[in-house]
């Protein structure tokens, strides 16, 4: 049998590929750091706190701007959980690949966010432990550190919708998926997905399209 | 004040639970073989998901702003088998220009 590569080696690797992530991942967390310490906002520590433990930027995100826009506690946890909830495919998608017992496999499974699932899956259904750990330790670093920044007074930063951060991520997506294109199966699931995802997008709250999109696996079901 | 504090707290406990669940309760067993294959179609479906809604989604909204220039972008880097800090880099530079001159 093969013998996989040291586990230090791959984390090191998931880290390097992370950091130019990291960065684009830094600067939305200034971002949430800044909305939500303005006026009207959930206040600095909550929000340094959320990105501690919570870490799933596009949840923070929509809370966030519920929160800030008057809205009721209940809206801003139900559409927060709603768009975590692709983690619950995703965490099953990786669940093989993390060792150790139950406490541990909890603590890595937190590492888990799009980024870094996505930067530790070889292309196969196979997913690298120690990259999505070496890659998940960095970008939570960032998204933290991030967030400090932003309630400390992040303003002079500007918008990272003017820097074209916000066009970043779709092309790492993109790039990520594209190394996945392996057999036809995979091409069909990923154009089922994608249409699900945009055909839903419009009648339902955010985060429904992702997870409605991981019905398009299903297809993996019938006979070859 | 406290309201702000029980949504932090459910919204944290609340995503925990999630992104442990499969890898908690699924532990290392391998899955029966027919599940296997729909397992390794999560990628491809799920990344597809991300990219259509990263790059068009606006709320409830399809937009199409300078985030597809930027994809665009990418999909010229891709086809010249750029590494993937170049791809997410090429995006990013596209999208601010296109911005900054005012397009979109």
């Amino acid at each position: 049998m093969e013998q996989p590569p040291p586990i230090r080696f791959e984390l090191r690797a998931g880290a390097v590929t992370a950091i130019p992530l990291a960065v684009a991942v830094g600067l939305f967390g200034v971002s949430f750091g800044v909305l939500s310490a303005t006026s009207g906002g959930m206040g600095a520590l909550p929000a340094v706190v959320m990105s501690v433990t919570t870490f799933a930027g596009s949840a923070q995100f929509a809370a966030a701007s519920i929160l800030s826009a008057g809205g009721q506690p209940i809206a801003a946890i139900a559409a927060a959980l709603l768009l975590n909830a692709r983690y619950i495919p995703i965490g099953i998608s990786v669940a093989r690949f993390l060792s150790g017992g139950p406490a541990l496999r909890f603590a890595k499974a937190q590492l888990v966010i799009d980024e870094s699932w996505a930067i530790a899956a070889r292309g196969d259904g196979h997913f690298e432990q120690g990259r999505l750990l070496g890659a998940g330790i960095v970008l939570w670093l960032a998204w933290v550190g991030g967030t400090i920044i932003g309630v400390i007074g992040g303003d002079a930063l500007g918008d990272p919708a003017a820097l074209g951060l916000d066009a970043a991520f779709p092309a790492l997506f993109l790039a990520l998926l594209v190394s996945q294109l392996q057999s036809r199966r995979a091409i069909g699931a990923a154009l089922l997905g994608a249409a699900i995802a945009i055909a839903l997008t419009p009648f339902t709250p955010p985060g429904v399209p992702i997870i409605a999109a991981a019905g398009a696996a299903l297809i993996g079901l019938a006979r070859r | 004040m406290t309201e702000i504090w029980i949504v932090v707290a459910v919204i944290g406990l609340g995503t925990m639970a999630l992104k442990a669940a499969g890898p908690v309760l699924l532990g290392g067993r391998p899955l029966p073989s027919r599940l296997t294959g729909v397992v390794a179609l999560l990628a491809p479906a799920l990344l597809a998901a991300l990219v259509a809604t990263t790059a068009l989604g606006d709320g409830q909204q399809i937009v199409a702003d300078a985030r597809l220039i930027g994809l665009s972008a990418a999909v010229v880097a891709l086809a010249l088998k750029a590494p993937v800090l170049a791809v997410v880099l090429a995006a990013a530079v596209a999208a601010a220009l296109v911005r900054l001159i005012g397009i979109a």
